[in-house]
């Protein structure tokens, strides 16, 4: 062994260590690739040897080659031997490598379990150090779940160092295992008054990085954030909780109104300019929030406006960039106040950062008016020519077409630009945004019908260039507008000068290098185009040009016919046939134009996007239950033709009717027509003027085009869009002038029938009326279409299931999962959970599981009325200038509170809470609502002033924690007891009171269904005694029994809720009752009936309350409560469990427990203090209690007795 | 949060690669190259922010850049990030560096890349920013380091090394390339720290 030693350090002297690889790799840099093969191959060898050194520097040079490049997963397994190596030096470069290449992929990782949580608790802080660091980067769902535990352990721990790390990683803790997020949190929470601003920041941190993805969750700790706000000096932190209030603003508006002031304070104090920067932005969120109904902060646009400038005129490159990214936010909500800083804008157009560049862009977007759009195009289209690099070149381009198509192309006021803007687009070399140009022409030609005959001309130009278009086509997606133009003139060909001419350029033998699916739309349109074509030649009796056209289909279809793609060719074929056979028919002289034209008749309206998947599901329909029952295996080769339509529009998958005769056409399109007048959805300014079958009265419905004369119909060979600029100018310069005019000569008024709006508005934006009259389609929506745009979200979104309301009490199932039992801790915290309490519950079975969720909603309602009304009291407080006292407001605020601001969001709760229950459980009157305000505030501040005093007392709860007891399990328990059972019906119930309500307690009772019979009519009645009372619905009397809310099929059991009003609770009280109840089987129904008697006991009224040490002393030093005390013998339980028996079974929390010895707190729901001292001697109990009522306390004590003499 | 922290020389030459997602180790490579050439396209006089870079992320992420001499420090992070204060925090890591390796040069980051990251890991932590106080930072990197000597360190002959790497042949880069200008004028920031 000993030689082995030796043996081992001497090849040591021989390893090369990571500066020699270094070294080597840059001696061979012509065969790098070998000599790192070989060094891997070294590397090999000495993570075969025994000495962890060797190892060690081997695992660290294998770093060194990751970081290269190479895949080093391969050793996972020593990494984890060089991890779990004793000393630091070799445990740091183990943690490394293992940060650098685990990942949840990694098999060996679970391995490491055992290994990190021994570092975690290593002594030595900076193993444990090492072992957080390294697990933060590769932590895992189930490394998340068992060691969640520790790690929450090690936020309390003595060390800042340690305990930023904990709660640094609890992020990512909390990421992988979203279950650990309400059980940690409270301590979280208590770290951000943590007394090391390093811990604090960490906590700050991982707080704002979970409420920026769900927001609405930390909205109550606005007021806790307020405080740090206006007290952190620490700019790291103030900038992150600046930026989380500006997450958090949109959500409560009335939190924006108090910020404000803070804010602006800190942009004029400020010399930093970060934190200037995320005051400017957060402001502008308030603004954004606030934008409705608060007019006057014009001051703080102002003021934010004007520091933007300042940025963005900076020399600083990046303060510009961010001067603009800021300004495009205020852009949205006040575009006014950006507006007039255009000239800054436009100047940062010109700018050589590329970066900056792109935000001015950005800030474009809503600059644009009707006025000065086609100018500030045209400067970007000047910037299109001078772009280098495609990836500008093509934000310009979407920038452009993103400002002009804006609400519903609202800036637009002469279409015939627009499409010779999106024409001259398509001649940029290289862009990927072919399909974006091209769907903005069938967008505009489909819903501007006024343009129609415009657009098709220049398609039609288009399609005869389109050898310009292809030529530099394969590679980029220019060639899609191709698509478009084909489309649109076929669609539109009625409006075509030479339809011939264009058909002939769509046969050309170049067209088959086009893309599949823009040959298939080719084909599809060139049929098109022959119907109107021969429609006309017919109506001019030219039967000889007629069969010229059907002969030169003849001839040039075929190469569609031959072509590879599948669609292409389908169409193409069929086509042919049916050209054929229309050629046979004109042969014999019978007039076919008619019969073609029929396959196109009717017209495509504009579907909006989302439109299919808006369509509701009709009632009683179950799109998974099968239409006919599944066929055999042996059939399942339906399944390719599915992929072929969906590149496709939409418009063209929509199918049209196959050759009917006229009659049936007819009818059709009258049943159509009638479907859109009744459809709300279908808006239209005119009855759909009909294609070619269109009779001669038709022509008047078309929407009158009123194209201005002084733009020339067609612009000769490719349009130039600057020359409607020109003529822009011009028109409205004509329009200015007219208008003067006719304001002289009142008279004239009437013929501004032509305007759209009248002339209410004065010189400004409106007034320019566009150059056609423009009726732009809106796009059909289903009917019944749900507004929702739920859509939107994405179902995948991890971080999805971090959004977890965090302000409903823990219930007893949330616990993190504990390795080995643990002594209780010193509650000193505000922590809300109670350890004893949970480590016994997690063993329950499932069925209880279900009875605690029911609870749990009860508790959170009440819950949630209750934060609602904390930070309704913070928000309604007007704040004083000046950083505050934490207290003063509250106080001030009990006396000035306005009532509305408490009333209005309470009764948002309660209607949400309405659905959830049947009950009649709670009609609070007003006067009642208003005491437990006052209680609220009162308990506010007791907690406030006890929280205050409490030092860190960490030192005091490390021992305890760490003092690890191998104890037996507890038994699963319920809280839940027998109530009566027959051969039918099984009943356990289960009292909670709620500190709201001081007279009311909630009977929770199972029922169990134990027969094959169904069980309906279920009838609850009590016999009510002078002190309880069944609380039953309006209106009935004292004899009528409470219904329950469902009906129970056999084996089934359901929980239905029963509310008592108490009037005394120091005694405990019985009351019978029957449940009555009808059962049904095969053989017919019964009425049966099961009697019971309910027990109150004096437990049922207590409410768990944590209690803090230092206010549990002062308690008992007030000397109001009187005291009682008991003794059991013969008790063999362990202490620990005999505290959880007593937590669970009698609604108790240990406040501090020293030895074996615990003080016990809980709290009745008319507010009667319970201080118990329990002391553990040999085989024996005692128990002292203290409180406000001696009857309770006796009775209670009694009734502890009893649980304790079953231990 | 940061998603990763790449330092890179002016030939792409990777010197600290810390991805806080996971990557495969040829996406991670290409990340670098294709992070190099969006940098090296800027002059130093425009603005140390930059979007795109189709790998890493989606539109919520900024590459944040600084460049010192021979060296480019890019860490790539999302909008919670406050983009002024990740400048700053290069500057606090790149000074650390400094007073770690006492006058900081790129050969320091060549032969020590295992103490770069350790550096590097009490300023970030699994992409959060842990610590942003330099003398904070260094006393726990020297308590580390005290405690690594007291366990005889890695090297059983450190001499060696050292004199290795004094004696080392460099043949495209010059000795002592000194990041040096460490005072690159951060505006208003200085209080910062």
């Amino acid at each position: 062994m000993a030689l082995k030693m030796v043996k081992g350090s001497i090849d040591r002297m021989f390893d090369k260590n990571l500066q020699d690889l270094v070294r080597g790799i840059r001696n061979h840099k012509e065969d790098e690739a070998k000599y790192i093969s070989q060094c891997i191959d070294e590397i090999k060898q000495e993570l075969k040897q025994d000495n962890i050194a060797v190892k060690a520097n081997a695992v660290c040079k294998l770093t060194y080659l990751q970081m290269l490049g190479y895949d080093i997963s391969w050793a996972a397994f020593n990494i984890i031997e060089v991890m779990s190596a004793s000393k630091f030096t070799f445990k740091r470069i183990g943690y490394l490598a293992a940060s650098q290449c685990f990942h949840e992929g990694t098999d060996v990782i679970m391995l490491t379990t055992n290994q990190i949580r021994k570092d975690l608790s290593s002594p030595s802080q900076y193993d444990t150090g090492v072992a957080l660091t390294g697990l933060s980067c590769f932590v895992t769902p189930d490394l998340a779940r068992d060691l969640a535990n520790d790690i929450m352990t090690l936020m309390s721990h003595t060390k800042p160092y340690i305990r930023k790390k904990a709660v640094l990683i609890m992020y990512k803790v909390f990421l992988k295992y979203p279950e650990s997020l309400r059980p940690a949190f409270p301590r979280l929470k208590e770290k951000l008054e943590d007394p090391d601003p390093g811990v604090q920041s960490a906590a700050v941190n991982v707080i704002c990085e979970l409420a920026r993805r769900n927001p609405k969750n930390y909205l109550s700790l606005a007021p806790l954030f307020f405080k740090l706000m206006t007290s952190s000096t620490n700019n790291w932190v103030l900038i992150k909780i600046i930026k989380l209030f500006g997450a958090l603003t949109p959500l409560e508006p009335r939190l924006g109104k108090k910020l404000i002031e803070p804010l602006t304070n800190l942009i004029h104090s400020t010399s930093a300019m970060s934190l200037l920067y995320e005051c400017v932005n957060t402001v502008i969120a308030v603004l954004i929030s606030l934008s409705s109904g608060m007019p006057n902060h014009s001051a703080s646009i102002q003021l934010c406006v004007q520091k933007l400038r300042i940025l963005i005129e900076d020399s600083d490159q990046n303060l510009k960039y961010l001067g603009l990214l800021a300004m495009s936010k205020i852009l949205r909500t006040h575009p006014k106040s950006v507006q007039a800083h255009k000239d800054l804008v436009l100047q940062c157009l010109d700018d050589k950062d590329e970066s900056i560049r792109l935000r001015a862009l950005d800030l474009l977007y809503g600059m644009v008016s009707k006025k000065n759009l086609m100018e500030i195009v045209k400067k970007l289209m000047t910037h299109v020519d001078k772009a280098e690099g495609t990836t500008y070149r093509d934000e310009l381009l979407t920038k452009i077409i993103d400002i002009c198509s804006q609400s519903n192309y609202q800036h637009i006021t002469n279409f015939e630009w627009y499409i010779s803007i999106l024409v001259e687009l398509t001649r940029l070399e290289g862009t990927r945004h072919g399909h974006l140009i091209a769907a903005q022409m069938l967008d505009v030609a489909i819903r501007v019908k006024a343009i129609r005959r415009f657009a098709v001309s220049q398609m039609s130009a288009l399609l005869d260039s389109a050898h310009l278009v292809a030529s530099s086509t394969q590679r980029n997606g220019i060639c899609e507008v191709l698509y478009a133009a084909a489309w649109i003139c076929g669609e539109f060909s009625e409006h075509l000068q030479e339809p011939q001419q264009t058909l002939e350029a769509m046969l050309r033998p170049k067209v088959t290098t086009l893309p599949g699916h823009i040959q298939a739309v080719y084909v599809q349109n060139v049929v098109k185009l022959y119907a109107a074509i021969l429609q006309q030649k017919e109506q001019a009796a030219d039967v000889q040009a007629a069969q010229e056209v059907t002969q030169l289909l003849v001839e040039r279809l075929p190469q569609f016919v031959q072509s590879a793609d599948l669609e292409v060719q389908e169409r193409a074929s069929c086509i042919l046939q049916l050209v054929k056979h229309v050629q046979k028919l004109q042969a014999k002289d019978v007039p076919v134009a008619e019969e073609v034209s029929a396959l196109f008749a009717g017209e495509l309206n504009p579907v909006a996007p989302k439109a299919q998947k808006k369509v509701p599901v009709p009632e009683g329909l179950d799109l998974d239950a099968w239409i006919n029952e599944p066929l055999s295996d042996s059939e399942s080769e339906d399944e390719k033709p599915k992929a072929i339509f969906q590149d496709e529009e939409q418009r063209h998958a929509k199918q049209r009717p196959p050759e009917a005769d006229e009659q049936e056409l007819a009818r059709r399109r009258e049943a159509r027509k009638q479907e859109q007048a009744n459809n709300p959805f279908y808006i239209k300014s005119s009855p759909s003027p009909q294609k070619r079958y269109q009779d001669a009265p038709g022509v008047d419905h078309i929407p009158v085009v009123q194209i201005d004369l002084s733009v020339p119909l067609k612009v000769p060979g490719m349009p130039m869009s600057d020359q409607y600029v020109k003529l822009e100018e011009e028109r409205r310069h004509q329009q200015r002038l007219e208008k003067d005019k006719r304001k002289k000569k009142r008279r004239e008024r009437e013929r501004r029938g032509t305007r759209r709006h009248s002339s209410l508005h004065t010189e400004s934006d409106e007034d320019i009326a566009p150059a056609q009259r423009v009726d732009i389609v809106t796009e059909e929506m289903p009917e019944n279409a749900l507004p929702s745009d739920e859509d939107d979200k994405d179902p995948n979104d991890p971080y999805r299931a971090l959004d977890i309301d965090l302000d409903k009490p823990l219930a007893d199932s949330e616990k993190l999962p504990v390795q080995k039992h643990r002594n209780t801790e010193t509650p000193k915290s505000p922590e809300k959970e109670d350890i004893p309490v949970m480590e016994k519950k997690s063993k329950k079975p499932k069925k209880k599981e279900k009875k605690h969720k029911e609870k749990e909603r009860e508790k959170k309602k009440r819950k949630e009325a209750e934060k609602g009304e904390d930070l309704d009291f913070w928000l309604s407080t007007t704040l004083p200038a000046v950083a505050p006292a934490p207290e003063e407001p509250r106080v001030n605020a009990v006396a000035a509170a306005p009532e509305e601001g408490l009333e209005e969001p309470r009764g948002e709760v309660q209607d949400a809470d309405e659905d959830k229950q049947q009950e009649p459980e709670k009609k609070p009157s007003k006067e009642k609502k208003k005491k437990h305000k006052k209680d609220k505030e009162e308990r506010t501040k007791d907690k406030k002033k006890s929280k205050k005093k409490t030092p860190p007392r960490e030192g005091v709860a490390e021992p305890m924690e760490n003092g690890a007891l191998d104890e037996d399990p507890l038994p699963p328990m319920s809280s839940y007891c027998l109530l009566a059972e027959n051969s039918y019906i099984k009943m356990t119930y289960d009292v909670q009171g709620s500190l709201q309500k001081d007279s009311q307690v909630t009977v929770s009772v199972v029922l169990e269904n134990q027969s094959s019979s169904f069980l309906k009519s279920m009838e609850l009645n009590v016999l009510d005694s002078l002190n309880a009372r069944l609380a039953r619905p309006e209106g009935s009397s004292v004899h009528d029994g409470v219904p329950v809310p469902f009906q129970l099929p056999p084996g089934i059991s359901n929980e239905a809720q029963f509310v008592f009003t108490i009037q005394s609770i120091v005694m405990a009280q019985k009351l019978k009752g029957t449940l009555s109840f009808i059962a049904k089987n095969d053989e017919g129904s019964t009425h049966e009936k099961l009697d019971f008697k309910l027990h109150f006991t004096c437990t049922s009224y207590l409410v768990t309350t944590p209690c803090y040490s230092d206010a549990f002393a002062k308690l008992l030093e007030s000397g109001d409560l009187s005291m009682s005390s008991i003794k059991v013998d013969g008790i063999s339980m362990s202490f620990q469990n005999l505290l959880a028996k007593i937590c669970f079974h009698h609604r108790f929390s240990v406040v501090e427990r020293v030895d074996s010895c615990a003080s016990m707190y809980s709290r009745s729901i008319q507010g009667h203090h319970i201080c118990l001292l329990v002391k553990k001697g040999e085989k024996s109990v005692s128990v002292d209690g203290k409180c406000s009522d001696p009857t309770l306390l006796s009775n209670l004590l009694e009734e502890m007795k009893e649980t304790l003499a079953k231990c | 949060m940061i998603q990763a922290i790449l330092v890179f020389n002016n030939h792409g030459k990777p010197r600290l690669v810390r991805f806080y997602q996971r990557f495969p180790e040829e996406i991670q490579q290409q990340i670098v190259r294709e992070t190099f050439h969006l940098v090296l396209k800027r002059d130093d006089n425009i603005c140390n922010f930059l979007e795109g870079g189709s790998l890493i992320g989606g539109s919520d992420y900024k590459l944040i850049y600084r460049h010192y001499a021979t060296l480019y420090f890019v860490f790539c992070v999302d909008s919670s990030e406050s983009e002024l204060g990740i400048l700053d925090l290069i500057q606090v890591f790149v000074e650390t560096l400094d007073k770690c390796f006492e006058n900081v040069c790129e050969l320091d980051l060549i032969f020590h890349m295992d103490k770069v990251h350790y550096i590097l890991q009490e300023v970030v932590m699994g992409g959060m920013v842990l610590e942003t106080n330099m003398n904070e930072i260094v006393a726990q990197i020297e308590a580390q380091n005290k405690l690594e000597k007291s366990e005889g360190g890695l090297s059983a002959a450190p001499a060696r090394a050292v004199s290795a790497v004094k004696s080392i042949n460099l043949p495209e880069m010059p000795r002592n390339i000194n990041i040096g200008d460490l005072n690159i004028k951060v505006p208003n920031l200085s209080q910062f720290v």
